[in-house]
């Protein structure tokens, strides 16, 4: 029973980061019906923003929280930042173009990031370090959660959270769903569509920013290709839940936290990403809409 | 005369971006040893780079803009060189003819080197005609094409392992399995539109590498399969020059196959249901076109090339293991077929010939390699969406009398 705990806490964890950097995907996707496969790398590149700041931070002798204060706000507005440029940069131009480039663009924005980084600071694996300070209540229960393991689950909350009720309850929240409805009429009633689509991918990077800085702190270790492998399983998330939906994609995060923790804890640890892709390929086969999606009929 | 406005506006594009790049490309933190690395230096490149590119991006955006109108009002553009190239017996056959004598005394002037160079280059001359077909005609965006090529390549080593089949015993082999995979594959995402298809495809090409990777028993795992043997002719195997220029020669004439195949298939029936389907799922199928067997046989037809070519790859290199195949090969083959244009046959060939031999011959490059095959897919879309060499559409012209 203990190890079942383990191991549905461990999809838990797992789960709640995935969801994180779904929600982007998804918040994206509902807008401008793009898969943003950039987003994994502005995740990565969260990361390594938060493991430079903090490393200058430590080497100038600043505190332990000043550090992990200083270090995420940082790597969030760098995400932020990228994911505004890219959007300007490689989706922005090729708006009303055949979907097939936009796509390929997106590709192309991946790999250039990827390789950014790969040039710019190193091909190793970096050590993270451990931001997360040790809490002392939590010593009874350290070996089933360990204070990251806390944290994320309770950042991803907070952040999911605040953007239902962004989404729901604010004048911008109105203005992106009115964007996801119909661009056009959305353009018509008034609503500055270049704004709100810039809007969403900053949100959207800065969650993949958060969920960066989590999960490096929990596995302590990160390299240019974290972006790649986190991004097309928040990918699976997103479609796993039904992508476009806010829910969907928090579900979709939690079952496939839970299929992998428990796929690699009684069937064995090498296929790891084995099983997300055959889930994503099965849902896809069986149930194109996702969970909580509803199949929408093409019009012509 | 540049205008001020046009000053300040780069200005402001260099310093956001130098803004962008500072902790990435400036600082350099070494966390076992505790030093912390400023690089100015950088950060100054980045701003004359990015004040340089600003000037050229806006210039070519309002040169698409200008042309998109041109195109709208109805101005007949003159046709263009390359065009005319292709296109004239008169300029076409002289060309064709010194490729063809520089193809043929290429392997007996050149070192063993530059023949290993080209061989690479011709796969992925054929790699590309054969994603030309699924991505390029057919209009589904394959991310996994690398695991057809992976089927190819290690179906040669296991059964020449395990059963000491011969090179020209798997080549049909694996260009079977290459089939058979394609359609797998091809089965379950009949029913998905295009960015589901490309991320589909993407897992499946994951899933393959992985399982390479990690079945140990049945692939050996990361460590590979070595000492595969060179092709042999008729029984008769050769020292590693006359090797070289053997498997040359073979690329040669599976290039030309390829493309004559491609070619048939384009003007073919099935080649016209493939363009429909790519302009217009809808009414393709209002004409009464097959969507299931049009899509199959492009998956299928576009892994035969891979399945194929994957076992010239093994007999080349003599040695395969999963890291030959990652995402990062399915982007460059992909790479290739967009710079030279989706659907053009001799653009895939150009794309293919550029993107290989140059980082190979600027050695500096090399390194930018993948960076710039990242940045080629980002500006292609962007600026020139039909390639290099675009596709010439088929168009019936109606003459008065």
């Amino acid at each position: 029973m203990d190890y079942f705990l383990e191991l549905f806490l461990g999809g838990l964890t797992r789960g709640s980061i995935y969801a994180l950097i779904a929600l982007g995907y998804t918040m994206v996707y509902g807008i401008i019906e793009l898969i943003n496969f950039a987003h994994g790398e502005i995740y990565m590149i969260g990361a390594f923003t938060a493991l430079i700041v903090a490393g200058v931070l430590t080497f100038w002798g600043f505190n332990h929280i000043a550090i992990l204060l200083l270090a995420s706000i940082i790597a969030v507005i760098y995400s932020a930042a990228y994911g505004f440029t890219v959007e300007k940069v490689a989706y922005k131009p090729l708006r009303h173009a055949p979907r097939l480039s936009p796509l390929i663009s997106a590709i192309g924005m991946s790999i250039f990031l990827q390789n950014y980084v790969l040039l710019a600071q190193t091909s190793d694996f970096l050590p993270f370090p451990s931001l997360i300070p040790d809490f002392k209540f939590l010593e009874p229960y350290s070996h089933m959660i360990r204070p990251p393991e806390l944290v994320i689950l309770l950042t991803t909350a907070v952040s999911m959270l605040l953007l239902t009720l962004l989404i729901r309850f604010t004048r911008i929240g109105k203005a992106m769903r009115a964007t996801a409805q119909d661009r056009n009429m959305a353009m018509l009633v008034g609503i500055n569509v270049d704004r709100i689509i810039s809007i969403t991918f900053i949100i959207g990077s800065s969650l993949a920013a958060i969920g960066g800085i989590l999960i490096a702190s929990h596995i302590g270790m990160i390299n240019f290709y974290i972006g790649f492998i986190a991004g097309i399983k928040a990918f699976t998330a997103a479609v796993l839940g039904g992508i476009g939906s806010i829910p969907g994609a928090v579900l979709g995060g939690l079952v496939l936290g839970w299929t992998e923790s428990f796929a690699t804890g009684y069937v064995s640890s090498d296929y790891e990403d084995v099983f997300a892709f055959a889930l994503l390929v099965l849902i896809l086969i069986f149930r194109p809409a996702g969970i909580l999606g509803r199949s929408t009929i093409q019009k012509v | 005369m540049i205008k001020l406005e046009e000053l300040k506006k780069s200005f402001l594009v260099s310093v956001w971006f130098m803004f962008l790049t500072f902790p990435i490309m400036v600082i350099r933190v070494n966390p076992i040893e505790k030093v912390v690395e400023w690089r100015w230096k950088n950060i100054l490149i980045v701003g004359a780079g990015s004040f340089f590119f600003s000037f050229l991006w806006r210039y070519l955006l309002l040169r698409r803009e200008t042309g998109r109108k041109k195109m709208e009002a109805g101005e007949i553009e003159k046709t263009p060189l390359s065009r005319r190239i292709l296109t004239e017996p008169k300029m076409y056959i002289p060309a064709l003819l010194c490729i063809a004598v520089f193809a043929s005394v290429f392997p007996f002037v050149f070192s063993i080197y530059q023949i290993n160079i080209m061989v690479t280059a011709l796969i992925y001359v054929v790699l590309g005609l054969g994603l030309n077909i699924v991505v390029g005609l057919a209009g589904l965006l394959d991310l996994g094409y690398v695991a057809f090529y992976a089927v190819g390549a290690y179906s040669y080593g296991l059964l020449n392992y395990h059963f000491n089949l011969g090179f020209w015993a798997v080549l049909p082999i694996g260009a079977l399995l290459g089939v058979v995979f394609g359609i797998l594959l091809g089965f379950p995402v009949l029913r998905l539109r295009g960015d589901y298809l490309a991320i589909v495809t993407l897992g499946f090409g994951e899933i393959i590498r992985l399982i390479l990777e990690n079945w140990n028993e049945f692939s050996f795992g990361p460590s590979g399969i070595a000492n595969i043997p060179r092709p042999s002719f008729f029984g008769h195997q050769f020292s590693l020059h006359a090797a070289t220029v053997y498997i040359y020669f073979l690329m040669i004439a599976l290039t030309l196959l390829t493309i004559f195949v491609v070619n048939r298939l384009q003007n073919s029936r099935i080649g016209r249901a493939w363009i429909a389907l790519r302009e217009d799922e809808v009414a393709c199928q209002a004409m009464g076109i097959d969507k299931t067997k049009t899509k199959l046989t492009a998956f299928a037809l576009g892994a035969t090339w891979a399945g194929m070519i994957g076992v010239i790859f093994a007999a080349k290199t003599t040695f395969i293991n999963p890291a030959s195949f990652t995402f990062l090969e399915s982007a460059m083959i992909l790479s290739i077929v967009v710079m030279g244009g989706m659907g053009s046959i001799i653009g895939v060939i150009i794309g293919a010939l550029v993107l290989i031999l140059l980082p190979e011959y600027l050695r500096a490059f090399s390194d930018y390699r993948m960076l710039l095959f990242g940045a080629i897919l980002v500006i292609m879309m962007v600026f020139r969406p039909q390639g290099l060499i675009s596709n010439v559409r088929r168009t019936y012209k109606f003459e008065g009398r």
